[in-house]
Order: structure tokens, then sequence, then C-alpha cells
């Protein structure tokens, strides 16, 4: 009994002196507790750029190689308050979108009638997995040779290396939607297209997502791996031709960008998800 | 909700199904006659693998018959049909509908409007008594819930013949019980002919009005078994223990 007891809340002894006091303890409280709750999340991210600036400053690396947070930042300003880099973002952020949205637009169709028709998936699994082993990026001369060393090139490797993760993912999430569920829909006499609709579709949703983040990550990879190669303008032109120029503090700036389009691309598609998968927590 | 003898009466004749499992034939079911009364409630025992499963998928028309047949009604049945709905032993909820939306499910997929499938849905949701969860999802809900959703989505489409597969098989004791006495009121409420599988065979006395005990040995032949305890019934009274003596004497366990 007495150890039920103890699991009572003690009410709080604040507040004889009035409530101005118990207000300023209850605030300082609640402050205390965000601050728990952002040092627990953040603190080693933080932790860290501390020691870079540090290590930077004080001389422990070489400050031209890895140059202090705050000149990073500087450079960062500079490039898009200032407009520097803004003209190099948009240029990638078109690259990397009409890649993403053709590979969408072609692997979610074809990874829906894969999933469903067996023999078009037996047919095909053969040739996708060649294809999904050979590295996009060994392919790349080869895309030049064929379209030349223009946007075409640069568009098409990045949309070859989003292709399969989406479409595997597609047809997996099609695959693996639970019979019993689609046996279900056909007792109460549901045609296929019905199923496919009502049963099928959103049961592979979730698998499509995962194909989607794994396709915004690669989008993002292959767009500066094809920026350094034969380009002009882009956030990975930027940082080849900073490092070339011996800007550090701007090459650095444009990675700080790469990452910050990455965290933004997955948590767009991570918040799409919630709202269509209100029913089952994604994954982060 | 239903008129009084409306059909759902089931016609088993010289019904027979074989698996071929390792290049072996199986016989399963052997010339099973039966006929099913309509509103009657049968519930069919057997020791596992005696071919329970396999009857109520043929009766479903999930599975065909190799040899003979069923039919309902006088109209011989082939592949499923409106006048029946079948129950699981899982319930087999869509995880992204919600209950309201799971329990109309049946209804538009056989295109009723939405507005009007939900209007009847919520009738249903509320009689198996989870009114308050209706816009809850599937995994927010105990395994007896989930089980009632189920049930509703079944009653919903107002079959003729409801055919349950050990629909309390999963859940523990004590929801069984309650769900057994909520199956009993539904029965008597909606007056639908109901052919339910179980293993427990309290539960059977407890529903049925005729036990079909499927027998184990090729060979054997099925029995049935009238039980004839007054409803409400009680598990303790002596005629209902006596059933159950009868029964455990059947399955050689008495
Ligand atoms: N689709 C199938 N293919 C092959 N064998 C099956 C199939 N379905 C059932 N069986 C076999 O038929 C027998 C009866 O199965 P079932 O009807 O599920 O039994 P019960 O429900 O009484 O336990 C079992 O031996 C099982 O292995
Ligand atoms: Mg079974």
């Amino acid at each position: 009994m007495t150890m039920t007891l103890q699991h009572i809340e003690r009410p709080a002894i604040i507040g004889t002196h009035g409530n101005g006091t118990r207000l300023a303890a209850d605030f300082l409280r609640w402050n205390g507790r965000a601050a728990v709750r952002f040092l627990s999340r953040y603190g080693v991210l933080v932790g860290f750029l501390v020691l870079w600036q540090l290590a930077s400053s004080v001389g422990w690396v070489n400050a031209s190689v890895l140059p202090p947070v705050d000149k990073i930042v500087a450079a960062l300003w500079k490039g898009l308050i200032g407009g520097a880099l803004l003209g190099d973002i948009s240029i990638s952020l078109q690259r990397a979108g009409i890649a993403f949205a053709a590979a969408v637009a072609v692997a979610i169709p074809l990874g829906l009638f894969m999933g469903q028709v067996r023999a078009v998936e037996t047919a095909f699994d053969p040739i996708l997995q060649v294809f999904r082993q050979t590295s996009a990026l060994a392919l790349y001369p080869v895309f030049i040779l064929l379209l030349g060393l223009g946007e075409t090139s640069k568009i098409f490797v990045i949309f070859w290396a989003t292709l399969f993760p989406l479409l595997l993912n597609t047809t997996s999430g099609v695959k693996e939607v639970d019979p019993k569920l689609l046996e279900m829909a056909r007792v109460y006499g549901a045609s296929r297209l019905t199923i496919f609709r009502r049963v099928v579709l959103p049961g592979a949703v979730p698998s499509i997502f995962v194909g989607l983040r794994l396709s915004a990550t690669t989008a993002l990879l292959l767009l500066i791996a094809s920026e350094m190669i034969g380009a002009n303008k882009g956030i990975g032109f930027q940082v080849m031709n900073a490092q070339y120029n011996f800007q550090i503090p701007l090459m650095f700036a444009a990675i700080v960008i790469l990452a910050g389009l990455g965290l933004i691309a997955n948590q767009a598609l991570v918040v799409l998800q919630r709202r269509l998968c209100r029913w089952s927590n994604p994954v982060n | 909700m239903t008129g009084s003898n409306r059909g759902g009466e089931v016609s088993i004749r010289d019904l027979s199904k074989s698996f071929s499992l390792g290049g072996r034939q199986l016989a399963v079911l052997r010339t099973l006659n039966l006929d099913i009364r309509s509103g009657e409630c049968l519930v069919i025992v057997g020791a596992s693998g005696s071919g329970k499963t396999t009857l109520l998928r043929i009766l479903a028309g999930l599975e065909a018959a190799d040899s003979g047949g069923v039919a309902i009604d006088g109209k011989p049945v082939h592949g499923v049909g409106a006048e029946r709905a079948v129950i699981f032993q899982e319930p087999r909820l869509l995880p992204w509908l919600t209950v309201l939306g799971n329990v109309a499910f049946g209804l538009e997929v056989r295109g009723v409007p939405k507005k009007q499938a939900e209007e009847r849905a919520r009738f249903y949701v509320g009689l198996v008594g989870l009114a308050e969860f209706a816009d809850a999802f599937p995994n927010q809900l105990s395994g007896g819930m989930a089980q009632r959703v189920g049930i509703a989505r079944a009653l919903t489409v107002q079959p003729e013949i409801l055919l349950l597969d050990e629909p309390l098989g999963a859940l523990d004791a004590m929801t069984k019980i309650g769900m057994q006495e909520e199956l009993a009121r539904i029965w008597s409420e909606e007056n639908v002919t109901m052919v339910m599988v179980t293993h427990d065979l309290e539960e059977a006395i407890y529903l049925a009005d005729r036990v079909l005990i499927l027998p184990k040995e090729k060979g054997g032949a099925a029995r049935l078994i009238d039980i004839d305890v007054p409803r409400p019934r009680e598990r303790s009274e002596s005629r209902f223990v006596h059933y159950r003596e009868e029964l455990l004497r059947e399955f050689g366990l008495h």
C-alpha cells in the first residue's frame, strides 16, 4: 500500500508569497524543461560547431582548410542574401526537380503495374536488377556520349539513379499488401479496379514513401556528382570551383546549402507522409 | 432490422473436396449432405484439419467444390454473393480507414453512396458498442474491439447468411465470453442464418441450434447434434453441462 501511495503527486509548495512568485517559478521551470529538451536533441550538434569554431580560431587545425564557423556563416549569408549563390541553387533545383518528377511519373505507375501483374514483374525483374546494380555514375560517361555534355545528360543520370529505388519500393509495396485484405474485399464483391483503388494503392503508400525518400537523397547525390563534371553553374559546380579558387568558406557554404536541401526535401516528404498516412507513423 | 424468414436456406449436396498435398490427394470433405434452415445457428466443430475452414470457404464461394455443391434458396453457389458475409478469425480491417470507414467499406464497395453507407454503418457501429470509437483507427483498438468492427462491417451489408470462421479464436477468455453473448444477441435481433466454425465446445453449445461435428478419420461420418437448451442459455445449467459431456465424448475426451 505504501508503495502505491508514493506514486501520488505531492502538491507543489510554492505560492505562499502570492501569485507573482508562483508564476515566476512556473516560468523558470517551463523554460528549464524546454532547455533540457533542446539540449538533449541538439546538444551534440551545438557542441560540434563550438569545437569546430574553437579548433579553427585557436589554430588546432589549419584555418585555411577548415575555416572557423563564423567565416562560413558569413560566406553563406553573402551567397544567399547577396544573391551570389541563388542562381546556382535555382539551376540545381531545376535539374534535380525535373529528374525527380520524371522518375516519379515513370516509376510509380510502372511499379504499381509490375506489382499487380506477376508476368510483367517476372519478365522485367532480371534486367532491373542488372540496371540497379550498375552504378549510375559509371554510366554517366555513356549518357554524355549519347546525350552530350549539356543539361539532358545531367538530368538523365539523376533520373536514372532515382528511378530504381522508387520503382522497386513501389513494386514491393504492391506485392506485400496483405492477401487477407484482398480476400476480404473480394468477399464483399469488390471488382479488380475497386480492390486496386481501395486496398492495393493505400496499402502501398508507406512503401512508396520509403522509395520517394531514398530517391530524393539519391537525386541530390547524383546532382552534385554530375555538376562536378562539365558544368559552369549549380551548387555542385560551386563546391568544386570554390575549392579550385581556394575560396574555402564559399566551398563550405555550398556544402551547407546542399545539406540544407537534403534536410528540407526529407522533411517535406515526412510531413506529406504524415498527412497521407495518419494511420501509420512514418519512421524517421 | 430485417424481416423474418426472408431466405438464407442452405443446402449442401454430396459435397466433396480434396487438396493435392506433396503429390498425394488429401480428401478433406467426402460427400457431405446437410440442410441449414433459414435463420438457424449452425456451429461446426471438429479436430484441427478436419475441413471446417474448407467447408466455410466453399459456402463463402472462395473455394470451389470438386463434386457436389451448395445451393442457397435453391440457387447454386458460384463464387461470392451479396446474400453472404464472412467474418474471419482476424478482423481484416483496412488500417488506413477509421472504424466508421471500415464498417461502411462493404456497402461502398457494393455501390452505395458514401454518405448513405456511413449512415447505416453508424447504426451498426453503435450496435456493437463502439459508437465512441467511430473515428478511431484500427491500430488504436484492442483485439476484441477490432473484431467487433469486423462483425459490424459484415452486419452492415445485411446478409441473409453470416459465415464465421473461429471469430473469437484469438480473444482472451474474458473478452470471449462477452463477445459470445453479443453474438447471441445479434443473431436473435438480426434474424440471420449463422454458420460458425469454432474449436470451443462451450461456445458451440452456447450459440448453436445444431452442432455439426466433422469426422477426424477418413471414412467417418459427420454427425449432427440438436442443442435443446432454452435461450438465453446458462453455462452452469444441467442441460448445458449434459451437452458439453456429450460433445467431449464425441471427441473421445471423456
Ligand atoms: N489451399 C490448400 N491447399 C492444400 N491443402 C489445404 C488447403 N487448404 C486446406 N488444406 C488442407 O486441408 C485440410 C483441412 O484444412 P482446414 O479446412 O483448414 O481444417 P480446419 O479448419 O478444420 O482446421 C488440412 O489438412 C489442410 O492442410
Ligand atoms: Mg480452420
